[in-house]
């Protein structure tokens, strides 16, 4: 109980000292730079090759009108369905990387024997990148689900497990030695060591992981795909649709964040050791 | 508690140890015997870098000699085991667990009646005063503190043997006179086998029963002193005391001997520093 008091009173001080601290303030200057920009190359100087770029307030009259003009608002329901359908693949996707790389990870940095079988293969398949797998994807996989979800899987599925695997053998061989020492089976010094050992790793790689994850979706949805964000994209540029690509992009650059963002505290909830460490022994 | 206490002796019999083959070989211990007391805490003292932490690792059982023998209470080391205990140079406190479930690990491993061995845990955090950092992090602690942690995290197992290798080091000088009291406490309450290894002579001096003093590389036994002053020791009073200072100027004279040798490359620079030295110290 007071273990979660104190990890709660953490978190709202953070935050507080956040708001307090002159980054937050920063971020909006940062944010309307690269709007003005935008609005005076495409609207008011009209600079050579930004014509035909969809301008700022075209985007946000469309993005925000309750009768929008290629029928895609933040009022339609079609919107919203096409998001819940990119989300629904990521989640599918990375739960799969995450269950599936996470053990794997932890046993090929475990166990000597499983990685001279396993790592050579990995390294071989891991560095082919995703749209060379889009052929493959479409023909072992039927209908136009399972591909994208399996594209999408892919990358996040190598970055979990390499960074996994890194992090057990970047694991002080002290502490698998003190645990010995101190009567623990083989199997306790891998739950109570090597697992928590890792877990900086293991949240560093799911971090990339869920970036890879939207890198490989939209390249899914692109290719085959009937819904989702990544095919807004597509089409509206197939049927010269331009503002909504820009729609398309901001709505995946928000939801990219707001997922990394729920890696991360997923990450400091489960190591509250690594948050007061960084916290330079706050409490 | 039990008055017989059953032996655990630990017995090195012309130990060498070689790492390396070929001309890549390179012998770390050569011929080296000694023994370590039951019920008695032995230090051992030598140049730095002359061995001892691989004869810690051979004792532990985490590595063999190439040749000669190391016995436990007459019993051949093949391997770690419950009844040797180390305590390592770097804090190998879990970083993710509270002082209390660092202290608490080895007894909830072994799956040991929890109610005994939490008044255990509170009893030796209390006796290294770290009572009111049972919930910290590792991380939250200072260094001083971290090394007590540790020490209560291996007291609590009772070891037969414990074995601390140069457990202080890094400390400033302050802090690491009050960790001879609280470690110096924690033995002679129970008075099991201690084997503890050091560069600090007078750390050597003040813990000792039993002090060997060991050779250069490739290392063996030098000489053994016994030190028989009374404990509780006090740290002023040894200062003081001309057994204790005998014992030092003894003990320095022999290890300077051995730094020396590591010195004397053949350059005529080191020969000159060793003769200038020596008449020093002469």
């Amino acid at each position: 109980m007071s273990q979660s008091n104190a990890t709660m009173n953490l978190t709202m001080y953070r935050i507080s000292s956040w708001l307090k601290s002159p980054k937050p303030y920063l971020m909006f200057v940062g944010f309307g730079l690269v709007l003005s920009f935008w609005y005076f190359s495409v609207e008011v100087w009209k600079l050579p090759r930004f014509q035909d770029m969809p301008s700022l307030t075209e985007v946000f009259e469309e993005w925000f009108s309750e009768d929008p003009y290629y029928g895609l608002s933040i009022y339609t329901p079609e919107y919203y369905k096409h998001i819940g359908i990119s989300l629904r693949r990521i989640a599918y996707a990375f739960c799969l990387a995450t269950a599936l790389g996470v053990p794997l990870g932890l046993f090929l940095g475990w166990s000597q024997k499983l990685r001279e079988y396993i790592f050579p293969l990995f390294e071989l398949l891991r560095p082919i990148p995703v749209l060379a797998w889009v052929p493959l994807a479409i023909i072992m996989f039927s209908g136009s689900e399972t591909p994208v979800i399996f594209l999408t899987f892919l990358a996040s599925f190598f970055a979990t497990t390499l960074n996994t695997m890194l992090g057990v053998e970047s694991i002080d061989e002290e502490y698998s030695r003190a645990a010995y020492c101190l009567g623990a089976s083989r199997w306790q010094t891998f739950v109570h060591v090597v697992v928590p050992g890792a877990m900086p790793y293991i949240f560093t790689g799911l971090q990339i992981s869920i970036g890879v994850a939207w890198f490989s979706l939209v390249a899914g949805e692109m290719v085959s795909g009937q819904y989702g964000l990544g095919y807004i994209i597509n089409t509206a540029y197939i049927m010269v649709q331009y503002s909504q690509i820009i729609i398309g992009m901001i709505t995946l650059g928000l939801f990219g964040y707001v997922t990394s963002a729920l890696v991360r505290l997923a990450g400091d909830y489960m190591m509250q050791w690594r948050v007061r460490e960084l916290a330079l022994g706050g409490d | 508690m039990s008055t017989t206490k059953k032996s655990n002796e630990i017995i090195a019999a012309n130990v060498s140890k070689t790492f390396g083959a070929g001309p890549f070989a390179k012998e770390v211990i050569k011929d080296c015997s000694f023994t370590i007391e039951s019920g008695k805490l032995t230090v051992m003292i030598g140049p730095s870098g002359c061995g001892k932490s691989s004869l810690i690792q051979l004792i532990a059982g985490f590595d063999q000699p190439t040749s000669g023998s190391i016995t436990i209470g007459g019993r051949p080391i093949d391997g770690p085991g419950k009844d040797r205990l180390v305590l390592f140079q770097e804090s190998a406190l879990f970083p993710w667990m509270t002082t209390w479930d660092n202290v608490m690990y080895g007894p909830r491993a072994r799956g040991e009646d929890a109610a005994a061995s939490e008044a255990q845990a509170e009893f030796l955090l209390k006796k290294v005063g770290l009572e009111a950092f049972r919930d910290k992090f590792p991380a939250q602690l200072s260094g001083g503190m971290q090394r007590r942690a540790e020490l209560a995290r291996a007291m609590i197992n009772k070891p037969e043997v414990m074995i601390l290798d140069e457990p202080f080091r890094g400390l400033d000088h302050m802090s690491k006179e009050l960790m001879w009291e609280y470690y110096a406490g924690l033995y002679e309450e129970d008075r099991n086998t201690n084997f503890f290894v050091t560069t600090d002579i007078d750390e050597a001096i003040f813990l000792a029963d039993r002090l060997l003093i060991m050779t250069n590389l490739p290392t063996s036994t030098r000489s053994v002193i016994e030190i028989d002053i009374p404990r509780p020791r006090n740290i002023e009073a040894m200062a003081d005391s001309k057994q204790a200072n005998d014992i030092k100027t003894e003990v320095m004279t022999l290890l300077h001997e051995e730094a020396m040798k590591s010195f004397s490359g053949g350059s005529a620079a080191a020969a000159d520093f060793l003769d200038a030295y020596s008449k020093r110290a002469g």
